[in-house]
């Protein structure tokens, strides 16, 4: 059974229709957070073109997700970056059978209702594009698509799990062909969670009232979530994953999947990269075959990558304040 | 006699049927294990098998690679009770299109004659909660949770329909084999879980 702490009964994205054998409903948390559960132990991988959405499709990934640029080539190109374009979207949706998302701007209700309507199966609210709103993110019970978002750490983790996301992604630095920011972020989140798991064993809950006001959520998010032990919804590992042991390396940390981004389509050998990446995510916990994955890959292929510390845009900070 | 029933843990809501299996053999008062399973070895010891949801094309390519789906296939052709859910029916059909993209080249295991067709109720959005009734097996009320479900179009003459919602065919039996379109491991409700360990356990004695 799927947990459904925080969950809001009379969302305005939730909604009643009748059909021949009955009543119906439609985007209930269970809907949405039984869509990400689906896909665990899996490889989303973000793509540009229909060419690049089949290969990975064949590549065994379990999603792709539509942006107008590669986080990378965001870098470059500088500017505002947007959701991708309509019709590419669509395209893609109609050349593959596995769920299709797509990235709309922080706080952008606008770019999230366009995605809702060309059908997309879940909507990434991403600091890769340009953030519509520095200081509120989307209210997304008002969505009966499902959202998933960035998070450094719980409390942004579960202040975006109130507004309504359906599954986290622990944010690296995007882009960049280094993992290291996924490896700290997740971490992070960890020790967050095994304190709160310690501290509701202890039976303090005068300490997870202090955690709740520390985090600037509900208490009883808090609680739930210290009980499990984990994040209520599913969380996937992103930023700067660009090779099969990367990926291995963060399913190990305890992530329920994996996002590429650049590091598949930026590489010169995507096609072997892509499959080699869903290997290394399946079978994480048999070296030998990461190893097999990790050789299907030519290391002068990857792409150059960037050391985070000299970057002049962190997308990370991203409304992480918010 | 203990039960060793296996969840096929290659991509997919592992966890959610193997808690399920668990309070269901609780429940029924009988004894055994559940684990994830993913090599041949550990396959070929089981009793029973689901396969969970996820995404089909994964799973499917993924388990070819291992070649856990030629022992899955061997120990159900030779009785072993298999409960297919969502991708896991996808997987057990003999044909699966796709509503909009058409015919798939995804490996299935080709033991249930049933024309599939993925993606059948629509996009994520579309998916849906509805009651549906499976008399013929004691379970007249059910919430089914579908997501991006498929459904069975045709079924060959040895399948027994189990349900229907608007006209489509959504569990079917077929001797030791159950497939549904839904998530019974998404709800509290774990009646369809008890059916698949009675089932077991009668192909046990």
């Amino acid at each position: 059974m799927l947990s459904l702490s925080g969950e809001r009964i009379n969302a305005k994205g939730i909604i009643y229709d009748k059909s021949d054998s009955g009543n119906i409903l439609r985007g209930t948390s269970t809907l949405k957070r039984g869509f990400a559960h689906m896909l665990k132990n899996g490889v989303v991988m973000d793509v540009t073109t229909v060419e690049q959405a089949q290969i990975a499709e064949e590549a065994g990934a379990v999603s792709v997700m539509v942006l107008d640029k590669l986080p990378s080539d965001v870098r470059k190109a500088g500017g505002v970056a947007r959701t991708a374009s309509i019709r590419i979207i669509e395209d893609i949706m109609d050349s593959v059978t596995i769920p299709v998302m797509a990235k709309c701007r922080i706080g952008h209700v606008y770019e999230a209702k366009v995605l809702e309507e060309t059908d997309v199966d879940m909507i990434d609210e991403s600091e890769v594009l340009t953030p519509a709103d520095e200081t509120h993110h989307i209210w997304k019970w008002d969505f009966t698509t499902p959202f998933v978002n960035g998070a450094r750490s719980l409390s942004e983790a579960l202040r975006r799990i109130e507004e309504g996301a359906a599954m986290i992604r622990t944010k690296g630095e995007p882009g960049t062909g280094n993992v290291a920011e996924a490896v700290t972020h997740i971490k992070k989140v960890n020790d967050e969670l095994r304190l709160i798991k310690a501290i509701y064993d202890s039976g303090d809950n005068q300490d997870l009232v202090r955690i709740a006001r520390e985090f600037k959520v509900s208490y009883d998010i808090v609680e739930e979530t210290a009980k499990l032990g984990r994040l209520p919804v599913v969380n996937f590992a992103a930023g700067g994953i660009a090779t099969p042991a990367d990926a291995a390396y963060l399913m190990s940390l305890g992530c329920d999947g994996i996002f590429v981004g650049s590091g598949i389509f930026n590489a010169n050998d995507a096609k072997e990269r892509a499959r080699a990446i869903v290997l290394a995510t399946t079978f994480w916990n048999e070296s030998e075959k990461v190893k097999e994955a990790q050789k299907m890959i030519d290391e002068r292929q990857s792409m150059l990558g960037l050391d985070v510390k000299t970057l002049e845009l962190r997308m990370q900070e991203r409304g992480s304040s918010a | 006699m203990s039960l060793n029933i296996g969840v096929l843990a290659i991509q997919g809501d592992v966890n959610e049927n193997i808690s399920s299996t668990e309070t269901a053999l609780k429940e029924l008062g009988i004894s055994g294990t559940v684990n994830g399973v993913k090599t041949t070895e550990e396959i070929s010891h089981l009793d029973g098998l689901i396969i969970p949801g996820g995404e089909s094309t994964t799973i499917g390519q993924l388990s070819l690679v291992n070649r856990s789906l030629k022992t899955i296939k061997e120990k159900i052709e030779n009785g072993m009770p298999v409960f297919g859910i969502c991708a896991g029916m996808i997987i057990l059909s003999k044909t699966a299109n796709d509503r909009v993209v058409g015919k798939t080249n995804q490996p299935l295991l080709d033991l249930l004659d049933i024309k599939l067709e993925r993606n059948s109720f629509g996009r994520q959005k579309e998916s849906f909660e509805a009651d549906i009734c499976m008399n013929s097996i004691n379970i007249p009320k059910f919430n089914g949770v579908f997501i991006r479900a498929p459904s069975i179009s045709e079924a060959g003459p040895d399948v027994e329909v189990l349900a229907k919602f608007d006209n489509k065919i959504i569990a079917v039996k077929k001797q030791n084999i159950i497939a549904t379109a839904f998530h019974p491991e998404l709800t509290k409700d774990v009646s369809l879980h008890k059916y698949f360990v009675n089932l077991i356990k009668k192909s046990k004695n």
